[in-house]
């Protein structure tokens, strides 16, 4: 029988590891991931989990590392957060070139300066394009679903790549919550063996990461290019076997409450809980608004968002980033992409909110989307707005 | 008695070391053990020993929770250190009918003319019934007892495990804290 708990959502993501019988561990604490590694290496040091914990310098080593344990085909976890994130950065494009299914929790988190612990995608949208597979989670739950899916997404062996699993700093990683946890024998049933094809071993020697001429570079870009967007094929697959062992369901975009709405709230990541209560809520007085929430970021799912939308007349959009100097949020610059080439086109509004932990409450996201709908109906001069922003 | 019905938002204001976070924890984990939802979170920021700090929950029997923001507008707040009251406005934002739940050996009168608030109130000696049965004057397992008491929010028993888990060999003592607290609270209604 699966077991409820009451666990902190960083503790349930270490446990998640265990569950998916995780070999290394390579990790640098760093707040607000600090509670995952640590419980990891508690679990380690009691002996509950037969794996390697590595305890490394930084987070530049923590990847490095990583990278050397998946090559000889250990099922690798770690997680990081913010600065950490962006101090593993060049590394990053190393394990996914080189076809390395490591998973790594990020507790996503400002950065630098002024200081901030607090939570944000800032560091997320940072290493958008490091070839990952990235999916957003809500909740605790999801976060232990999405840690196992992950294994298996990645390790398949038509993927072999790397996968970020995103959850909110503080708002997730900090929060006891209910969490099912389902049993080790389906969970080994669900994540088959890791068998990575060709495995650094002394006996049998074979070069990863080569020298790449011009002659050969483009080739092996346009190469992996191809793999990820491939990959949602097996991300939706693993979804779906999911849902039929664990009866519980996960899609590249999700919606709530979207039937008959001209008017659709688009979010990412763990606000999107409280955006629903802001819709069911706006549903109340009879406003016909709905949600759409990424939970896959990378590959982007192009034709379910599209699909998801296809209604819409207007699309408030929420980021919780800036691209300083840029056209508007990095999540709104990727819709209004996708929608271009439609003949029908909605009106995207590009909102930036809850920096650096600034809560966006229920009612900050109904101000938001009258707002939205306002600009979409009498235009702004702005190419978007910072909400709550002060002065 | 708090209807059991919907969602119940409750913020414990303490001092950073007095274990306001991990009285949120465990009536979580309680609330989650009776088969509700429940979230606790503390207030996120660079607490140091002695500062005031927050801690929340939130319980709902029926439904899971979507809400990750702080809580403005709680229905219950609970006070682990009396001398917060005059630094902290506790009583901020709390629901109409709310209740603030107060570690203090004064009188109600005395309670109510400094929180200046109209809310209902309850009341307990934890500082002493900490010094007494755990032998220090960590008062956050104690005011469980007063929560439960006059909230009703959880079961008193519903907090033998989660307290078993967290203090091992020390468990027996914050039970027995817990028990007393919630046979020594007074509400006033």
């Amino acid at each position: 029988m699966a077991k409820r708990v009451g666990i902190e959502v960083s503790l349930a993501i270490a446990e998640a590891a265990k569950l998916a019988n995780t070999d290394v561990v390579a990790a640098y604490p760093i707040t607000p991931q600090t509670h995952i590694v640590e419980h990891l290496a508690k679990l380690v040091a009691d002996g509950e989990l037969d794996a390697a914990y590595i305890p490394v310098e930084s987070e530049h080593s923590a990847m490095s590392a990583c990278l050397g344990a998946s090559a000889t085909g250990a099922r690798t976890f770690t997680a990081t957060a913010g600065q950490g994130l962006e101090l593993m950065h060049e590394v990053l494009y190393v394990a996914s070139s080189m076809q390395l299914p490591i998973v790594m929790a990020v507790a996503n988190r400002a950065l630098s300066s002024p200081l901030s612990v607090w939570g944000d995608h800032s560091d997320v949208m940072a290493v958008r394009d490091t070839g990952w597979i990235q999916i957003f989670v809500e909740n605790g739950q999801e976060a232990v679903d999405n840690v196992l899916c992950a294994f298996r997404i990645g390790e398949d062996p038509k993927v072999l790549l790397p996968v970020m699993v995103h959850l909110d700093g503080f708002y997730l990683s900090h929060v006891i919550e209910p969490v099912l946890f389902p049993e080790q024998s389906l969970v080994d049933k669900f994540i088959p063996p890791y068998k990575y094809p060709m495995p650094l071993h002394p006996d049998k020697p074979v070069t990863m990461g080569a020298f790449g001429p011009p002659i050969i570079y483009t080739e092996t870009k346009k190469a992996q290019e191809v793999n990820l967007r491939a990959s949602k094929e097996v991300i939706l697959q693993c979804w779906a076997e999911f849902g039929k062992t664990f009866k519980r369901h996960y899609s590249p975009i999700e919606s709530y409450r979207t039937e008959g709405a001209k008017v659709l709230l688009l979010t990412m990541g763990s606000f999107s809980e409280t955006a629903m209560t802001a819709i069911d809520r706006m549903r109340e007085k009879g406003k016909e608004v709905g949600l759409v929430r990424i939970r896959l970021w990378r590959p982007f799912p192009f034709e379910e968002f599209r699909q998801a939308v296809s209604n819409a007349e207007t699309i408030v959009v929420v980021d919780r980033a800036l691209s300083f100097g840029g056209p508007v949020g990095p999540v709104c610059s990727e819709v209004r992409s996708a929608l271009y080439d439609e003949k029908q086109k909605p009106k995207v509004v590009s909102f930036v909110a809850g920096l650096g932990g600034r809560d966006i409450t229920p009612a900050g996201f109904e101000e938001i989307v009258n707002r939205g709908i306002e600009i979409s109906q009498k235009g702004s001069e702005n190419e978007f707005e910072i909400f709550g922003v002060r002065g | 008695m708090i209807s059991k019905s919907r969602l119940i938002e409750i913020r414990w204001h303490g001092r950073g070391g007095q274990g306001a976070v991990t009285s949120a924890e465990l009536v979580a984990q309680a609330a989650i053990s009776e088969g509700k939802y429940a979230q606790a979170f503390p207030s996120f920021g660079p607490e140091r020993r002695g500062a005031p700090v927050l801690a929340f929950v939130r319980i709902d029997s029926q439904q899971p929770i979507k809400i990750r923001a702080e809580i403005a507008q709680p229905d219950i707040v609970v006070v682990l250190d009396p001398g917060l009251l005059s630094i902290v406005n506790v009583a901020s934002g709390l629901k109409e009918n709310g209740i603030v739940i107060m570690n203090t050996k004064k009188s109600f009168q005395d309670v109510g003319a400094t929180l200046k608030a109209k809310c209902r109130l309850a009341k307990v000696d934890a500082t002493t019934i900490a010094r007494e049965v755990l032998g220090v004057p960590i008062t956050n397992t104690t005011m469980v007892g007063a929560l439960i008491k006059a909230s009703g929010v959880v079961e008193l028993e519903s907090l033998v495990e989660p307290l078993q888990n967290r203090f091992g060999r020390l468990a027996e003592r914050n039970i027995n804290a817990m028990k007393k607290a919630y046979e020594d609270t007074e509400v006033k209604e």
